[in-house]
């Protein structure tokens, strides 16, 4: 799995190969389960998926920003944001990665 | 929303699969997701977000108790960048609320 990244499509594959769904009911499900994910998020309910992490909501006030190219003012407005907060397994689970970058 | 919630949510919407399926296919995914990261691999949602690898340069750290120098290893972390759509929704929630107004 080192070469390219996780897809929708590849972990509908693997649901068709580990679990004998259907490829269209592995297909299915797997858009079902981020699209669960948006509406709770976009209902300003927290996710937290043990094991895994959190995905949590912060308010961020109006700030004051600046264009970087003509340096001009504006106001940064006021938004919500989702961060992530990888919980102690994963975390865990990640940590021993001994990339190349060592 | 709980992982047990998610699993209800995804089954009450559900016209082929049993709850049971739908259970063992949210924990298949999020095992998938974690193998992924857990390999230095790269996790990409279009519509969601992307899950990567941040790396943490090896740092002299400090008992809390006692102040002694720890030495820590550098180490990954997971990072999450959410995607366009789920930035847009989820700000999107943010000006349907009434807002408090001060007087």
């Amino acid at each position: 799995m080192a070469e390219g990244a996780l897809t929708k499509a590849e972990m509908a594959e693997r649901l068709f190969d580990d679990l004998g769904l259907n490829k269209r009911e592995a297909k299915e499900l797997v858009e079902q389960f981020f699209e669960e994910i948006r509406l709770s998020l976009e209902h300003n309910e927290q996710v937290k998926l043990s094991g895994y992490g959190n995905f949590d909501l912060r308010d961020k006030k109006q700030r004051p920003g600046r264009n970087p190219k003509t340096g001009e003012e504006i106001p940064i407005q006021a938004r919500r944001v989702v961060t992530f907060r990888p919980g102690q397994k994963l975390k865990a689970r990640v940590e021993k990665y001994a990339g190349s970058k060592e | 929303m709980t992982k047990s919630e998610l699993i209800d949510r995804i089954a009450g919407k559900q016209t082929q699969l049993s709850s049971k399926d739908v259970e063992l296919a949210v924990k298949a995914i999020l095992e998938y997701m974690s193998q992924s990261l857990e390999s230095g691999g790269r996790i990409e949602i279009r519509g969601f977000g992307s899950f990567s690898l941040h790396y943490r340069v090896p740092r002299i750290g400090r008992n809390p108790k006692t102040g002694t120098p720890v030495a820590l290893a550098g180490k990954y972390v997971p990072h999450f960048k959410p995607g366009k759509e789920l930035r847009d929704r989820v700000n999107q929630s943010l000006s349907m609320e009434p807002q408090m107004t001060a007087s």
